[in-house]
């Protein structure tokens, strides 16, 4: 047992690291409180994205012929830590297109569409979002309703998507759509891709709890796809779906929220006095960050335990499934316990609150990180059924024509 | 990254399954719950025969030498069957006090007994209820005299030897602590049995009256050695936690996909879904928190202190989990004497109580991290 890298995993470390210089600014020890700085601009991402691509490193584990490495995830892991300690724009923007769009597209796309695609996403020239959640449709996906009709040799559709992150400045969009509303949920579904340029399709974004808006509404008034954006068969959606979705808790599963943790709440007890003195030698103190500190470990060794897997050259275990339901409620627990640690100043927020704010924009993002990418009951039911084996819940609506189910609000 | 057992330690694991669930019989196992036996004889025979209690002795102490991961290993099996044995007194708490404080006379003349099966033995820390600290202690270890009184003692009926944290002078800080090292068969030790919260690993009360002891390590390092005991022992114990937990989610599994209420299996309710689904999820957090442990009990490492107690916390939490929502999921039924709910929910309170309570334990976690924070 052991923390060291193979003797090949070493020496791409090595590459890795020595490209990395040459290409870009070593974070100082400082950089990361800064928060001051100016954030990177879009024009930035893509910079860093096509210099990336050049080399292979946009997307490691793709074939050499899609732009990528070719190489194993334990080279993409290893790739990611050594960037993250160098000063680069974050790749936010094109994880979902990459994590999800852009690999469903490889497994059903026509050749000269994939060929289209796939580069310009890679080099972050096009972003792509995905268009499957709908106001009546969230952890049910299946149940949702925008309607895509044939014409000829297209598609009119007409619906609204939700909860579309990045929909404002996305270039493509992975859209589910019902096909035949006389079929059970499952079997009526479609898939296609369009542009969101599109004529007749409107975004417009959501403000959130917390404030900010990241998320956008998206409306479908008779939007016309042509049949050669049809991804699987007709009737196929939800199977093309699935491999969306795989590629999607991958994604989310890695990690989030992650910016609040114990060592923040352990600099915040340092400072401050509670009524029997200072924070941190107050027992009820000290239990409650212990608590929260066991829980971070164990996760920090859980990712510990798939990256071995996969340096084996085996598949992870199911372990890797509990990473976003333990972060999402441990962020909004330990951080409503600092704001009762600030006590009155605890009701601030931002520049005016202790710690610029940090514990309460956690505590304010906190229940949206519960409940994207699969809320924490989707997640147990994930977890009982996939890994323990346990029985699915009755599904009442499963064989019954999707226009024969009752609506509710 | 190398964050797991190596093959040959999972073979390990899988024959030390395979034994146990061939030597451990339930039915022993209700003997020694029903007071009829202080432990299970033959299947401690039969272990000492394969060499676990002597996995990380030296061989020239009679021991197989291997390393720790490998005892980790099999203590997750042996909390798995809940093995009736005092394994634990003996490897984790007495052995590993003779390993770490033993001259070359006491090692020499104790390892190859405990290696072989013919010497069990434990730690004698607390007098009554309350934490132990340093004050706490007031049995006096002087002039090889030993005098005082130890309650909960661990296998302390079973014992043959114990180590007895001890006052040898006047200061009340830890620095008037050491260990004695006693015969129990000596003159002068009295003993009785105590009613336990779990009677698969029974407690006694050790009266000792001015009885022969030799110290056990530097006078005035008692408290210190008792520590660096307590976080080695703890990452053993969660390994046992971890195996009895695993065993509790099994079971609440079976008996959910079995039992048919409503027209359907239990097991297909959310509510069950959920909560076995939260079990596996404690669980997961403290088995790779206890693997941290393992890598820093097996290299010494530094961090040890801090991997322990992690270790310790995480796998005490996730077994009280396992053990009481398992008996909760198997209705009425697991509140039968007959259903082997309750006695991991009794192990699943003795071990957490074992070396000390969470309390303790997350203190000193906060301790560590203070410190690796100060440097």
């Amino acid at each position: 047992m052991d923390f060291e890298d193979t003797d090949a995993e070493a020496s791409f470390r090595t590459e890795v690291c020595a490209w990395l210089s040459r290409h870009a600014r070593q974070k100082q020890s400082g950089d990361v409180a800064d928060i001051a700085a100016v954030p990177p601009t879009m024009d930035d991402a893509r910079a860093w994205q096509a210099t990336k691509a050049e080399r292979g490193y946009a997307r490691i584990t793709w074939p050499k012929e899609a732009g990528g490495l070719g190489g194993s995830p334990m080279q993409q892991i290893i790739f990611n830590q050594e960037e993250a300690k160098f000063d680069v724009p974050s790749g936010h923007a094109f994880a979902i297109g990459l994590g999800m769009c852009i690999p469903t597209l490889m497994a059903y796309a026509a050749r000269e569409m994939i060929d289209r695609h796939v580069k310009p996403a890679l080099r972050g020239e096009e972003i792509w979002c995905q268009l499957f959640s709908e106001p009546a449709a969230g952890s049910d996906v299946a149940g949702l309703r925008t309607r895509a009709q044939r014409d000829g040799d297209a598609w009119i559709v007409n619906g609204q998507k939700i909860w579309t992150s990045g929909a404002h400045y996305s270039d493509y969009g992975l859209l589910l759509a019902r096909t035949d509303f006389s079929a059970p949920k499952h079997k009526g579904l479609t898939m296609f891709f369009l542009s969101m340029k599109s004529h007749g399709v409107e975004i417009r974004p959501i403000r959130q709890a917390s404030g900010g808006a990241n998320f956008n509404e998206v409306f479908f008034t008779d939007v016309r796809i042509p049949d050669a954006q049809r991804l699987g068969e007709v009737g196929q959606g939800w199977t093309v779906a699935l491999t969306t979705l795989m590629h999607e808790r991958l994604a989310v599963g890695g990690g989030g929220g992650g910016m609040l943790d114990v060592k923040e709440l352990l600099a915040l007890a340092r400072n401050l006095e509670v009524e029997d003195g200072p924070a941190l030698k107050n027992a009820v103190v000290r239990e409650r960050i212990a608590d929260w500190y066991v829980r971070s470990a164990g996760l920090k060794y859980t990712t510990y335990r798939t990256m071995t897997a996969l340096s084996r050259g085996q598949q992870p275990g199911p372990e890797a499934s509990i990473a976003k339901l333990v972060v999402a409620s441990k962020l909004q627990d330990l951080a409503a316990f600092a704001l009762e640690l600030e006590g009155e100043s605890g009701a601030l927020a931002g520049e005016d609150a202790p710690e610029h704010g940090i514990f309460q924009s956690g505590w304010l993002s906190a229940p949206g990180l519960r409940i994207a990418g699969g809320t924490d009951e989707i997640l147990r039911n994930i977890i009982a059924e996939r890994v323990l084996g346990l029985p699915q819940d009755v599904r009442v609506d499963k064989d019954v024509p999707f226009n024969e189910l009752p609506g509710g609000r | 990254m190398n964050f797991d057992f190596s093959d040959e330690q999972k073979l390990l694991r899988e024959q030390a399954r395979k034994f146990l669930a061939d030597k451990s019989s339930p039915d022993a196992r209700r003997v020694v719950l029903e007071g009829k036996q202080g432990h299970d004889a033959a299947l401690w025979n039969a272990i000492s025969e394969m060499g676990w209690l002597g996995t990380v002795i030296p061989e020239t102490h009679g021991g197989l030498g291997l390393g720790y991961l490998e005892l980790c290993v099999i203590a997750e099996e042996l909390g798995r069957v809940l093995a009736p044995v005092p394994f634990s007194s003996t490897v984790y708490l007495f052995a590993e006090a003779l390993l770490a404080a033993g001259s070359e006379g006491q090692k020499s003349r104790l390892l190859a007994k405990v290696a072989t099966g013919k010497g069990i033995g434990t730690l004698a820390r607390a007098e009554g209820p309350g934490a132990v600290t340093p004050k706490s202690i007031r049995t006096v270890l002087r002039n090889d005299r030993l005098s005082g009184r130890k309650v909960a003692v661990p296998d302390g009926m079973e014992a043959q030897f114990a180590v007895v944290l001890a006052r040898t002078g006047e200061e009340t800080a830890e620095r008037g602590l050491s260990l004695a090292l006693v015969d129990l068969a000596s003159h002068g030790v009295r003993r009785r049995v105590l009613d336990s919260i779990d009677p698969t690993r029974k407690h006694a009360e050790i009266v000792f009256d001015n009885v022969d002891a030799e110290l056990l390590g530097p006078m005035g390092e008692g408290w210190s050695l008792m520590r660096r005991v307590l976080d080695r022992a703890a990452v053993l114990m969660a390994f046992e936690q971890i195996g009895g937990a695993d065993a509790c989610l099994h079971m609440a599994r079976e008996f959910a996909l079995d039992r048919y209420a409503f027209g359907r299996a239990i097991a297909s309710f959310q509510a069950i879904k959920h909560k076995l689904a939260d079990i596996y999820v404690a669980n997961e957090l403290a088995r790779s928190n206890a693997y941290f442990g393992a890598w820093a009990l097996s290299t010494d490492a530094r961090e040890l202190p801090l991997a322990a107690a992690a270790a310790r916390i995480s796998a005490t939490q996730a077994f009280n989990i396992a053990a009481k929502e398992s008996t909760q999921t198997h209705g009425g039924v697991g509140f039968t004497w007959e259903s082997d709910c309750h006695l991991y929910l009794r192990r699943s309170a003795a071990l957490a109580l074992a070396l000390g309570p969470q309390r303790v334990w997350k203190d000193r976690l906060v301790r560590e991290l203070e410190l690796s924070n100060a440097t």
